[in-house]
This record gives structure tokens, sequence and C-alpha cells, in this order.
């Protein structure tokens, strides 16, 4: 037995005896489904939750291809391709969504200091510590860079006074990542450094924001003199710019792929156009029966099906550089909306449900759901900007 | 099913890629279109085409050719088309070879497919018989004579049907117009007694003719396949054919593009490069993204057609779809961004706008395709 048949069979076992029933497929339905956020505060309404997260983090499985040392699980891409497919196999569920994994982490891990790496990442891995990203301000949005938040050098530590905007769950998170002016004299890309706060600091307080779906799950975040140590800055001074630019990368591609596992999973949670459509329009000889609606569903298919072949390529063809990543956020995004915009429609009056028992949970969700897709393509770089990315980046075209 | 090409298919690439833009530039196709020419292909392109082996790509080596696959033959032809390269290779080297090779007995092999390889006959294949792709439409009639089939009716839209020497013939043997069963293929000599070839003027300056045929005798044994399975067969034809069709208009695309980007780059209005203005920016940016969404759709169909895939036929009909909306989207993107020389017939970009319109319809527009992927996929 090879080295991988062994990791593969160790694996296996080891999943038998921890992956708990209600984290894998066909658990019971009368359970509570928790959203596993992990941080200081977390609730459970599943108590396997938790102990799903505890033993998934213990063996840094959360973040497989992070070394041992800063509490990862040191494993190879062969081993976490493996690990991935033991996962599949049981349908055992993700222990821990965290935007310290998706985007924080692999910064800290190209950027940190030793003793920054080994404070953070193993709270990150465990889901300890819940963060959330203070990127843009009222002022700031497609021109993230004008930021105005500002940190000043008081000696012993940075003094922050401002404001942040569409913090996400920044109410429920323990630790902020945020972009501050530290250079209020250089050009504007050239005096923006890279902090981490701790959100207990006095002084940091957040307001939820009510969106169009009538969810919050984004905030306002004040800073009013606010007292950050000065190891908490990561880089350079005023090197900020390059963090989060790096950063928006593994945010956009975090977004589109989010949009595309959408897609996969809609369709065995019955919320899929095709089977919408089936139900509310009618069915003849196994087709959609308003041809109208067919023929646009038709062709929306075939375009999510050549976005998937074009992740497919881009993995097969080793990954390229950020000139895709814009690409995958602008059709992952445009094709989620527009996905939600046919089920909607498919769904007639029902699929505009809001509140009551007159209507289905389900489309009372679909309606919520749709309204949130509307946001997909203005967070984390607009649609537009994304366009302004491929033009100037991509195809060397002119600035004026 | 990995959807990157191959050394083998990469160097097959590199090689059509120097052939197109040295042996036929875009002034080798203006050429043929300005004088007339008969063929509309140059024969001297193509005995060179056949020393590079071109032809027998979909051919087995004991009948002389390579068997580098749909890959090999689509690449081939993506490259050519970027400079519009006019030639018998995919109605001989697609079309004729695969279905030979796939369909046709050892004595047929053995007649056509050398021949096929060493550049010496050129075949078409007869399907339509009105102006929109349907081969379940077809009506023409052969009727059992003996050991003879006789056929009688027209065929529209015949690809090098021209020239070509050999002629694939979809004809209906039983039932009614409508129905996939009850056709046949047959192998039909274009010089036989009763055919009648009229050369077809279209739009892209190719070699297309309709084709009368008048108590034409086919003996039995030049079906192609068995008897009555003609339906499924040509289905399995014209998906090698689409896939590779696709792969021709990825390469118009492709080409429109850059000289329009190019342009983009050149052009200066109101004291600056129009390529400046985010109102073109943003649909350059798009039709980036809709070409390389149209790489994806022609690699992953064209991988499945060498991988004998169960998705072949989804798969061919996503890629002419997605090629036919790209393609009509940039030809149209180019010719308005060029402005007014776009429009002109000295300047070469309406070439291309001229062609995607036909390669569109060439065995069944994205409509047509666009409706068969929703069949196929159960909505």
């Amino acid at each position: 037995m090879n080295d991988l048949d062994k990791f593969r069979e160790d694996t296996k076992n080891w999943l038998d005896k921890n992956c708990p029933p209600s984290m894998r497929s066909g658990a019971d339905p009368t359970i509570p489904v928790d959203e596993v956020w992990g941080g200081r505060n977390a609730k459970y309404k599943n108590p396997e939750s938790k102990i799903w997260l505890d033993r998934m983090g213990e063996k840094g499985w959360t973040m497989p291809t992070v070394p041992k040392e800063y509490g990862g699980g040191g494993l190879t891409k062969e081993e976490v391709k493996v690990l991935n497919e033991e996962m599949f196999v049981i349908g055992a569920k993700s222990p821990l969504l965290s935007f310290g994994i998706w985007m924080l982490a692999p910064v800290l891990l190209e950027y940190g200091t030793e003793e920054q790496k080994k404070e953070h990442l193993p709270k990150i891995i465990k889901g300890e510590i819940r963060w959330c990203q203070g990127y843009s301000e009222p002022g700031s949005g497609s021109d993230l860079a004008s930021l105005a938040t500002k940190a000043e050098d008081t000696g012993d530590t940075f003094l922050v006074n401002g404001q942040k905007v569409w913090t996400s769950y920044a109410d429920k998170a323990d630790w902020i990542f945020a972009l501050v002016r530290t250079g209020p004299k250089e050009p504007k890309h050239d005096g923006i450094s890279f902090l981490l706060i701790d959100m207990e600091t006095k002084g940091v307080t957040t307001k939820p924001i009510t969106l169009i779906s009538g969810k919050s799950p984004f905030c306002e975040t004040f800073f009013d003199d606010v007292e950050v140590p000065k190891g908490n800055l990561i880089g350079e001074l005023n090197a900020g710019w390059t963090i989060a630019k790096k950063l928006l990368q593994h945010e956009r591609a975090f977004i589109s792929n989010f949009g595309l596992a959408g897609a996969v999973a809609g369709a065995g949670s019955g919320r899929d156009v095709v089977s919408i459509a089936k139900k509310r329009l009618g069915e003849e000889n196994g087709k959609i029966k308003n041809s109208f609606y067919r023929s646009e569903i038709a062709s929306h298919k075939i375009k999510e099906h050549a976005f998937g072949l074009t992740l497919k390529r881009a993995g097969d063809e080793g990954g390229k550089a950020s000139a895709t990543a814009s690409m995958f956020k602008l059709y992952g995004t445009e094709h989620n909306k527009k996905r939600h915009e046919l089920m909607v429609a498919a769904s007639g009056v029902d699929g505009l449900a809001w509140d009551g028992d007159e209507f289905d949970e389900n489309d009372k969700n679909l309606t919520r759901a749709w309204l949130r897709t509307k946001g997909n393509s203005i967070e984390g770089g607009t649609s537009e900007v994304q366009l302004n990315v491929i033009s100037k980046r991509v195809l060397g075209l002119p600035t004026q | 099913m990995k959807l990157v090409l191959t050394e083998e298919e990469q160097f097959l690439k590199d090689t059509a890629k120097s052939f197109a833009d040295e042996r036929s530039p875009i002034t080798h196709f203006r050429s043929l279109r300005d004088h007339n020419d008969p063929l509309l292909w140059d024969q001297d392109l193509w005995n060179e085409m056949t020393k590079l082996g071109w032809p027998g790509i979909l051919i087995p080596e004991e009948y002389g050719g390579s068997d580098f696959g749909i890959t090999g033959i689509s690449v081939i032809l993506n490259e050519c088309a970027k400079t519009l390269t006019p030639s018998p290779l995919f109605a001989t080297g697609v079309i004729g070879a695969y279905s030979i090779t796939n369909f046709g007995t050892e004595e047929q092999k053995q007649k056509y497919l050398p021949k096929i390889v060493n550049g010496e006959l050129t075949t078409s294949l007869a399907i339509d018989e009105s102006s929109h792709h349907n081969p379940a439409n077809t009506e023409i009639i052969a009727k059992k004579e003996g050991s003879n089939f006789i056929v009688n009716g027209k065929k529209t839209f015949v690809i090098d049907g021209a020239s070509a020497d050999l002629i694939i013939l979809l004809a209906r043997t039983s039932g009614n117009k409508g129905d996939m069963a009850g056709l046949t293929l047959f192998l039909v000599n274009s010089d036989s007694k009763g055919i009648d070839k009229i050369k077809l003027d279209m739009a892209d300056s190719r070699n297309y003719a309709n084709i009368n045929f008048s108590e034409v005798e086919i003996p039995d044994s030049n079906i192609l396949g068995d008897l009555e399975t003609g339906g499924e067969t040509v289905e399995d034809i014209l998906d090698i054919g689409r896939i590779a069709m696709a792969s021709e208009m990825l390469g118009n695309a492709e080409a429109a593009f850059e000289m329009t980007l190019d342009y983009l780059k050149q052009r200066k209005q109101f004291g600056v490069l129009i390529g400046s203005f985010q109102a073109l920016q943003h649909r350059a940016a798009e039709m980036f993204c809709e070409i390389e969404l149209t790489k994806s759709s022609v690699m992953g169909a064209m991988k499945a057609a060498d991988e004998g895939s169960n998705e072949l036929q989804r798969l061919s009909s996503l890629a002419k779809t997605v090629a036919g909306e790209t393609l009509h989207l940039v030809s149209n993107e180019a010719v308005q961004m060029h402005g007014g020389i776009g429009v002109t017939d000295e300047y070469d970009i309406g070439f291309f706008l001229k062609r995607a319109r036909v390669a569109e319809q060439i065995f069944g527009s994205s409509k047509y395709h666009t409706e068969r992927y929703a069949n196929l996929s159960g909505f």
C-alpha cells in the first residue's frame, strides 16, 4: 500500500469515527441546521455542529494545506484531494464558513510576520475568532483607494478614526482586517496600510444595515479614537494597497465560485429554474410548456454550462492571474442574478412572496435570495470595475 | 476529461498558424473572390495541406492517415479560419474522412480513404433540402429497383458541392418527412448520370451547390453504414462536423476581435485613441469574455468527441450555439467599431461578417442547437 492509499484508509476511518451523523448527508431533517461561522460568541442550535468544528479544527483540516506549525493540516495537494473525496463520499458538511479562511489567511501566509502567523492562523483554523472585512467607506466604493479612515502614529499605537461600511457580519465578528490611511500626504494608493483590529477595543461600534431583501448581513462600523497596537500592522507601512488587491482576488474568486456552487446546490434543493418552470408553467412530453420561458431558460443553461467548462479549463491549465479572476467574478455574479430572475419570473406572483402563512416557505426564501443577488455584482468590485480591469490589464486598452 | 491540448495537438495548431500566416493570409482569399475562381479554393494550397498530412488526420494509419483525432483537425481549422483560408479540409478532411472511416465497409475504406489522404478525392455531404437545417425533414427518395436505388429530388446548400468528387447523400428509403427513421446514407460519384450541380453564389464567397438528382442509379454496395440507420449515423457525423465548424468559427471570432482591438489602439478621434473610451472598452471586455467561454465550450466538445463521451451530443450543440452567438456578436461589433472603413469592401473586416452568418447556418443555427440542447437535457 502506498502512502496515499494509507492516508485514504486512515482518513476514511477517522471520518467514520469523528463526523457526527447530523453532519452527513441523509441526516434527520428535524435536527436544526447551523450556519457555522465560529467565533467568541458562536451559538449552536445543534451541539454536533460544534463537535464537528472542534474535531476538524484540531486536525487543522479546515485549512488542510496550511503547515502544521500554524495549526493547519500540513497536507499535500494530493492528500487534500483524497480528504475532499472521502468527505464527499459520506456527504460531510463543511465544518466552518469563514472570511478568515477565504480572505485573511492567504494574506497572512504571504505577508504576515512569523509572530502574526502563529498568533492568528490557529484561531482562524479552529474557528475561535470570527473575522470581518473593513474595506469600503461611505465615500469609497468602486474608488476604494480614496478611503479616509485614518490611523495616526502616536508612538506605541495607531489611533484610528473613521467609518467603514458594508462590513459583512461586523456585529457578530471578533476582529476586523481593515484598510486605513497612514500616509495622508502620499499619493492615494501609497498611503494605505493593512491593519488588524480587535472589535472589543474601546471606540469600535457597529450598526446593522437592512437590505432590500429585509435581511442585515452587512453593518456600518465606526472607529472613534480606537487604540491599536503597532504589532497589528500587516506588511510594510503604506504598502497596504498591494495586500488589498491580492485579497480582492481571493474575494472575487470566492464570490464567483459562490455563484456556480449556487447553481449546483440549487439543482438538488428544488430551487432549480427547470423544476420551478415545469411545476409552475406545466410540462408537456418532458418539456417546459411555455416556449418563451423554455428558450430563455435554455439560453441561460447553455451560458452557465460554458462558464462551468471555463472554470474547469482554468483549473486544468493550472490557474492564471488576476485577469481570469475578474472574468469569473463578472460572470459568476451576473449568471447568478440571471438565474434568480428566471426563477422568480417562472414562479409568477408566488416568486414575489414576502411574508405570511399564505405563501410557501421556499417562495418566501426565493424572493429574499433574488433580492440578495443584486448585491453580488456590486460587492467585491462592481461588474463595471471588472470590465475596466479586463480592458486595461488584459486587453491593454489605453487610459485617457 | 482534461480541457487542455496535448503536445501533439499544440504542435498541429502551431504548424497550422505558421501555414495560414505565411501561405494563406487574407489576401489569398480576397484574390480568389476577386477572380471569380470557379473552385473558390486553390488547388496548389490544397496540395500543400495534403503534404502536411491534414486530410488524413482522422484516418487510421493502415489507410495512410495519422489518426490524430477530432481535436487535432479542429485546431487546424481554427488557425486556418483566422485568415479565412478556403479549402476542402472541412468537407473532405472532417466529414468525408470521419464518415467513411467510421461507417464505411472495408471495401469502401480501401477505395476512398487513401485517395482522401493523398488529396486526390474531395467529398461533400448533401443533407439539407430547404433554407433551414433539419435532417428529419429529408424528402428526397431513394427507391429500390433490383440491386440499385433510384434517386430523384434536390439537395440544397451542399458545402463544396460545386466541385466535390464524391457526394455523401442522405435520402429517404421509407417513412415520411419529419421522421429520423427510414433514412439511409449513400456514397455517390458526383459525375454519375442524372446529377446536375448548380454552383451557388453566396455572401461568404465559398464553394456551395444545389444538386439535382434525376433518375440517378446507385448500387446497393454504395450504402454507407446500414440501410435505414442513416438518421443515427448522420447525427453522429453531423455532431463531429458541428464541433469542427465551431472551432473554425472560434478562429473567425478570435481574428476579428484581434483586428478590432488593434484598430482601437491605433485610431484617433477627438485627439485621443478611441480605445480609451469606456463605451468601447466595456464592449471589448465582454467580447473577450465571450471568446474565453467559446474556447472552453469548443475544447469540451472536441475532447468529448475524442474520448467517446456520452455527453458528446449535448456538448456539440453547446459548442455550435456558443460559437454561433459569440461570432455573431463579435462580427457585428467588429464592423461597428471600425466605423466607416468597416463597411467598405476594401477593408477585410467585412469578410468576417459575411463568413460568420453563413457559418452560423451550417449544420444548424444557434437557435436550432439551443432547442436540441434543451431536448437532450430533459426540459
